[in-house]
């Protein structure tokens, strides 16, 4: 890749260490917890779409099967400059023993954090109206992303239930809603949405962060309407900055490391092919 | 702490694990600040093999109590890639180069230790013999014949060092490690990564797409050390100990057993200057050794 093609990246890059972050604020939202941390050090402007690599900074490991291990990737949510640095907002669902610590930090607590890290999505073409599609805890790194955009934009979002849907909440907008049960919005996927939404006009550049499967059928979507997408991909990572290449996904360039080329991939990058590995 | 290993003079004794760290993609993360703060003191870079390689199929990693299972399969540009783009980028690097190699054959091995040998950006190679030999099938560093005739085959091809990577799956690494010394090895360095593999929590398959992979990280640091002491009490040549370092303590045992140089693995994925944090601890406890006994043995001992 050419220097020219790194400049323009959408990327801020992080300090070449691992750093203490203070928590600040934990707030119950739904099945969710929003953690608030104080990142008193680190650069006051992620772009949306970049992630930090997570961890407590006491009392990690002993948990289920004396992990966690390694730390955890979480896209930021949101960020806020402030005169002690800058306040990052990260949401998270309690799945493992990682997470599960994650959700467990109190306000005070430290959060050792690398970031932030990864390649964020890029602003649309001029006169594209941007669509926003999340799923469950991928609406996440969507948040920053709707403050950026300088369009409205059209949100969508699909949850499981409605204590999932809570998350919804965070926006700015008004997002149409889908849940799995019904509980909250269209009982449905929220990719009917976008079927829809993308039946309606060609205008669109769509924006996407949800489970793999979700991912494909938007990936897809675009592809049978010529519409530009920009997918946030998620892979199990143990370093997030390159080193381990464990984060591998198919494109039709071959392998390429989400941490260092995504997580944020053009969605026409992809063939059906890329779910394989991910949907493990 | 300066170091000399094999006539290269290094700023101290905290080099990398092979596969362990990408300084290029670093930079990209970090910008020039790594180079500024680089982690170590000498770089060996990611190993590479005379064809490009895409690696395994995902999923590569599992974690482990205290561990991580990798199954990346050496993905790589190959060499032509590796000398056009990789190589004038790691000679930015304000450390020392130690270029890795590997070969299906001693043909290909001693294609690349020619090709790499020659580079003045290259300070020694490492060959990582933890792979199969497609002509005999033997991995040849599981064996101290087939270790001695890779050796043999591509010593006088270049002046440089050559370190011979151990694998900690062999039958008697130290009789490994004194045929690589009887070939005309410089240092060798261990551990490479413990064989194991994960199932599928559903399916019951292998979790890996490489089927099985290599296990690190504090995990394996107490088999390490045993391997590191076993070699070194069999071998002239320097020792790079490696395997689960995480702390300055931890580095100060490898070189207590024998080490004269450590390396840091995987602990550099949790923290990206887990080098630099151990080589100052390491400094900073030469200093205090004697103050810090009696709590530490009491702290570390079953009953701490």
């Amino acid at each position: 890749m050419t220097q020219t093609a790194l400049r323009d990246e959408p990327r801020t890059q992080a300090p070449p260490e691992r750093r203490v972050a203070t928590v600040s604020g934990v707030e119950r939202l739904g099945a969710y917890r929003l953690i608030t941390a104080l990142d008193a050090s680190g650069p006051a402007d992620p772009r949306p779409g970049q992630f930090y690599m997570l961890a407590t900074e006491e009392g990690w490991g002993g948990g289920a099967d004396e992990r966690p291990y390694l730390p955890r990737a979480f896209s930021y949510a949101r960020a806020r400059p402030t005169a002690g640095g800058v306040e990052l907002d990260f949401l998270l669902e309690s799945v493992g023993p990682g997470t599960a610590r994650l959700a467990a930090l109190e306000p005070g607590e430290g959060l050792a954090l690398v970031g932030p890290l990864g390649v964020g999505f890029r602003p649309p073409r001029a006169g594209a109206r941007p669509v926003v599609v999340g799923g469950g805890i991928g609406v996440a790194p969507l948040l920053c992303l709707e403050q950026a955009l300088s369009e409205r934009s059209t949100l969508l979002l699909g949850f499981r239930t409605a204590a999932h849907a809570r998350a919804a909440a965070l926006f700015a907008g008004e997002p149409a809603l889908a849940t799995d049960d019904g509980s909250v919005g269209r009982r449905g996927l929220v990719t009917d949405l976008l079927r829809e939404r993308l039946a309606a006009g060609p205008d669109a550049a769509v924006y996407a962060c949800g489970p793999p499967a979700m991912l494909e059928s938007v990936r897809a979507l675009c592809a049978e309407r010529g519409v530009p997408g920009q997918l946030a991909l998620e892979s199990g990572m143990a370093c997030g900055f390159g080193a381990c290449f464990g984060c591998v996904v198919p494109t039709r360039d071959g392998f390429v490391r989400l941490c260092l080329d995504g997580p944020v991939l053009d969605a026409n990058r992809l063939d059906a092919a890329w779910i394989e590995g991910a949907a493990h | 702490l300066t170091v000399e290993l094999c006539g290269v003079h290094l700023g101290g004794p905290v080099l990398n694990g092979s596969g362990t760290f990408d300084a290029i993609a670093a930079r990209r993360a970090f910008g020039d600040a790594l180079l500024e703060r680089f982690p170590f003191h000498a770089f060996v870079s990611k190993t590479i093999t005379v064809e490009p390689r895409q690696g395994n199929p995902p999923p590569r990693l599992w974690e482990t109590p205290a561990g991580l299972i990798n199954s990346i399969g050496l993905p790589n540009k190959g060499l032509r890639g590796f000398l056009a783009s990789d190589l004038p980028q790691l000679a930015e690097l304000p450390v020392p180069l130690v270029v890795s190699v590997m070969g299906f054959s001693r043909d290909e091995l001693a294609t690349l230790v020619a090709r790499v040998g020659n580079r003045d950006e290259v300070a020694m190679i490492e060959l990582n013999v933890s792979c199969p030999n497609v002509e005999t099938g033997l991995v040849m560093g599981a064996d101290p014949a087939e270790t001695a005739r890779a050796v043999e085959r591509v010593r006088a091809l270049t002046a440089k060092p050559l370190i011979v990577k151990l694998t900690p799956n062999a039958d008697d690494p130290a009789a490994v490690a004194a045929a690589a010394e009887g070939a005309g090895a410089a240092a060798v360095s261990l551990v490479n990564t413990l064989k194991g593999m994960a199932l599928h929590p559903i399916t019951r398959e292998p979790w890996l797409g490489g089927v099985t992979g290599g296990l690190s990280g504090p995990a394996v640091r107490a088999i390490a050390l045993e391997q590191v002491r076993s070699v070194a009490r069999r071998v002239a040549i320097p020792v790079v100990g490696m395997g689960g370092i995480a702390t300055g303590r931890h580095a100060a045992d490898f070189m207590s057993a024998g080490a004269a140089c450590v390396a840091v693995g995987t602990e550099s994925f949790r923290d990206p200057a887990a080098g630099r944090r151990v080589a100052a601890e390491l400094a900073a406890l030469g200093r205090g050794r004697r103050s810090r006994a009696t709590h530490e043995v009491r702290s570390l001992s079953p009953s701490g």
